[in-house]
């Protein structure tokens, strides 16, 4: 099918574009950006007056809750919400139950996702067998069968040996390896920052160096194995310091950070707000400044949902006892646009398509000719207000629910065919 | 944000924390125990039917005797039909969540909670929960609060002491674990106590307790130096595990509360504790019982707070 996307404003950060250009897709992919290739007959035109044209979100953390916790997601219904969120690429995290340690329920996740025919999903194979940290999973294994990465998800990984033995091994093959830095004594039984909001709450808190001190042992664990390391959720002052030191001193490192963390803190959980109960938990507005500080400059390169749908049951209960989690596939652009703001939309965009993409190491978030015709199409200024009903996730948890955000999908397109229009 | 605790008219729709409540409704409350009091000293105590017909239920899901005992007094004496409720210590051991718990009560047509969690933030999501006719008084939720103790502590203060304006008052021990603590500084700093101090070691502070408005202190002989009234904490067996404290003898040695210590605070300094005590970890005996403690008092000036909040609470709009 050939579509025609027209007058829109084409953002593509890759190649430095941002104005008002047509796009053409054919088979597919991009087949011009501009005018018209010679012949093109389009089947569908969309108009795209006053919208942006970008390339579609590509989101470093989302859990789709299969295999092992239908009841809270399915793939049906998260990879309804990823299309209606402009998100055409997805890695999800292999804490699933059982976790992604095994090729074959790899391969049934990609098949599942392919029959969808919706975004493309990534799977990131667990590090260490059923994520305990103590043994290898077959990491080449699992990289034929299409897992991008290695990680731990949220579970600890406290031997440092077996992380150096995982890192060498995975530095082997040239395979990266993605870990959210905390430090697992430090963080017991912690639900909450330990700062002024967790005193007064009377909530067991996790402190800063929790995070550091893991960061500081990755860190080192890198130079030393040379791997492709990742940091995941990053979420303190400190912690944004520590990268921006290590980058600076040519450590091959990239670093995320969760969109709630960019725009929340431990003063939103007000009254014991558990849709505000994070992993890792929302800091003070000091670290929350760094954190978009980190972003600007280049720190911290993606901005990513961090998606994880909860039933409602787990998030009604006392703060520590609930769940922890936000949804947030189809509050991934508006997060990011208010980030930068509405003078800085290509700024914005970057951080949740083309460095995501690099991260992956997948030739995409962008709109080069002759790249697969995966596109957002949005409206940068129309305000919807995030509510239950307005969330085709079947999580509904999250710390933005009443709030109105701006920036709303109109058309999401995987490989040239609109998977989603609203 | 809206304060959960204040209806409409600015009245006390349930008690949850003393953080945030404004100082007429604080002394409000002590002034209706005061009443009570005096009327308890008048002689034989009679019933008030100022909760007839209302059913108060006593959900403790963690074990108390004193605190549910006064409770329970307290809306017999306000002719309440109370219905004692001990659900263990954990919510889910039956498999049935806090709020299914609280939609069965609501279903015998309750019209008052008291509750008591383990988990912080208990209350308050009791208190989202239930319909507008119904109100919540929290009974100690984990760390976070506990505020009729607190409020009895303000009536002792006050009645041994006269006014808030002119104190210093030290609390004293595991400030970190303490819901106690942090509704006792609440209501001290609302109320106009111009000094609070914090003695503990560092292990049994929570991080940044200075913002809460108090000073701290880890050397008790300092601490304790010209104060006026001296608040222990109760320190749980527990704490002796988990790296906090090398040991009951050297907790006793450096923060239990002697003579020799007390003898640095004003001459006429009173000693309370929320109980119950360890002698010899928290208190050394001699104190528990001395001259300077006013620790009996406190229980029964509980009764008369808990009957000032439940017939506040039921007189709201």
């Amino acid at each position: 099918m050939n579509i025609h996307i027209r007058n829109g404003r084409l953002i593509d950060p890759k190649n430095k574009i941002d104005a008002v250009q047509d796009l053409f897709i054919a088979s597919g992919r991009v087949v011009a950006v501009g005018s018209a290739p010679a012949k093109f007959v389009a089947d569908k035109v969309i108009d795209a007056t006053g919208l942006v044209v970008a390339p579609g979100l590509i989101d470093l953390a989302a859990r789709l809750r299969e295999p092992g916790y239908e009841y809270r997601a399915t793939l049906e219904s998260e990879m309804d919400a990823a299309v209606a969120g402009g998100i055409t690429s997805l890695a999800c995290p292999p804490d699933t139950d059982p976790p992604l340690d095994e090729p074959g329920l790899v391969e049934m996740l990609k098949h599942r996702a392919k029959t969808l025919n919706q975004a493309h999903v990534y799977p990131v194979g667990a590090l260490t067998q059923s994520l305990k940290g103590a043994e290898l999973t077959e990491m080449a294994e699992l990289a034929d069968a299409g897992c991008v990465a290695f990680s731990q998800a949220d579970a600890p990984l406290t031997d440092t040996r077996v992380l150096l033995r995982a890192m060498q091994y995975a530095a082997t093959f040239g395979f990266s390896v993605w870990l959210r830095p905390q430090d697992s004594f430090l963080a017991r039984d912690g639900v909450a920052h330990d700062g002024e909001v967790a005193t007064r709450l009377g909530l067991p808190a996790i402190p800063v160096c929790a995070e550091t001190i893991a960061l500081a042992t990755m860190l080192q664990l890198a130079q030393e194995t040379g791997v492709k390391l990742h940091v995941c959720r990053i979420s303190s002052a400190e912690g944004v310091a520590l990268v921006r030191a290590a980058r600076q001193q040519g450590l091959p490192l990239t670093c995320d950070v969760s969109a709630s963390h960019v725009h929340l803190s431990e003063m939103d959980i007000g009254f014991f707000d558990a849709n505000c109960h994070l992993v890792p938990p929302l800091r003070s507005l000091r670290d929350r400044d760094a954190l978009r500080a980190g972003l600007l400059d280049g720190t911290i390169d993606a901005i990513c949902s961090d998606h994880s749908p909860v039933d409602e049951d787990a998030k009604q209960l006392p703060f520590a006892e609930a769940e922890a989690g936000t949804t947030g596939l189809e509050l991934l652009l508006p997060l990011a646009l208010k980030w930068a703001g509405q003078g800085a939309l290509s700024a914005a965009l970057a951080k949740v398509t083309l460095q995501p993409a690099r991260i992956l190491g997948l030739d995409a978030g962008h709109l080069s000719v002759g790249s697969a015709a995966d596109v957002c199409v949005f409206d940068p200024e129309a305000y919807w207000k995030i509510e239950a009903a307005a969330l085709k996730s079947q999580g509904k948890n999250t710390p933005f629910l009443g709030l109105e955000l701006q920036g709303k999908v109109r058309y999401t397109l995987v490989d040239g065919q609109v998977t989603y229009q609203g | 944000m809206n304060n959960p605790q204040l209806n409409k008219h600015g009245e006390l729709q349930h008690l949850l924390t003393t953080e945030g409540l404004p100082a007429p409704i604080l002394r409000g409350i002590l002034d209706r125990a005061a009443s009570f009091v005096n009327m308890a000293e008048g002689g034989e105590i009679k019933k008030v039917p100022l909760l007839q017909g209302k059913a108060v239920f006593n959900i403790f899901f963690e074990n108390s005797t004193r605190t549910r005992t006064t409770f329970e007094i307290a809306a017999k004496r306000l002719s309440a039909d109370v219905v004692n409720l001990n659900i263990g210590s954990s919510s889910t051991s039956k498999g049935e969540t806090l709020l299914d718990t609280v939609d069965n009560l609501c279903a015998m047509h309750a019209d008052m909670f008291v509750v008591r969690h383990a988990q912080s933030g208990a209350a308050h999501l009791i208190a989202q929960h239930v319909a507008p006719h119904v109100h919540v008084v929290n009974a100690g939720d984990g760390r976070h609060a506990h505020p009729t103790q607190a409020l009895l502590d303000m009536f002792t203060i006050r009645h041994y002491k006269k006014e808030f304006h002119n104190l210093r008052v030290a609390i004293v021990g595991d400030v970190l674990h303490s819901r106690v603590a942090r509704s006792q500084i609440h209501a001290m700093t609302t109320l106009g106590v111009p000094e609070v101090r914090v003695i503990a070691p560092k292990t049994l502070l929570p991080a940044s307790v200075e913002k809460l408005g108090v000073q701290v202190y880890h050397d008790m002989e300092q601490g304790l130096r010209d104060v006026d009234v001296v608040m222990m904490l109760r320190l749980q067996n527990e704490r002796m595990t988990g790296a906090l404290l090398p040991s009951a003898q050297e907790y006793f040695k450096y923060y239990g509360l002697t003579q020799d210590k007390l003898a640095l605070a004003k001459s006429d300094a009173i000693v309370m504790h929320p109980g119950p005590m360890n002698r010899g970890v928290e208190i050394d005996s001699s104190v528990a019982d001395g001259s300077h403690s006013v620790i009996l008092p406190q229980v029964t000036f509980g009764i008369a707070i808990r009957m000032a909040v439940m017939s506040m609470l039921a007189g709201a709009q």
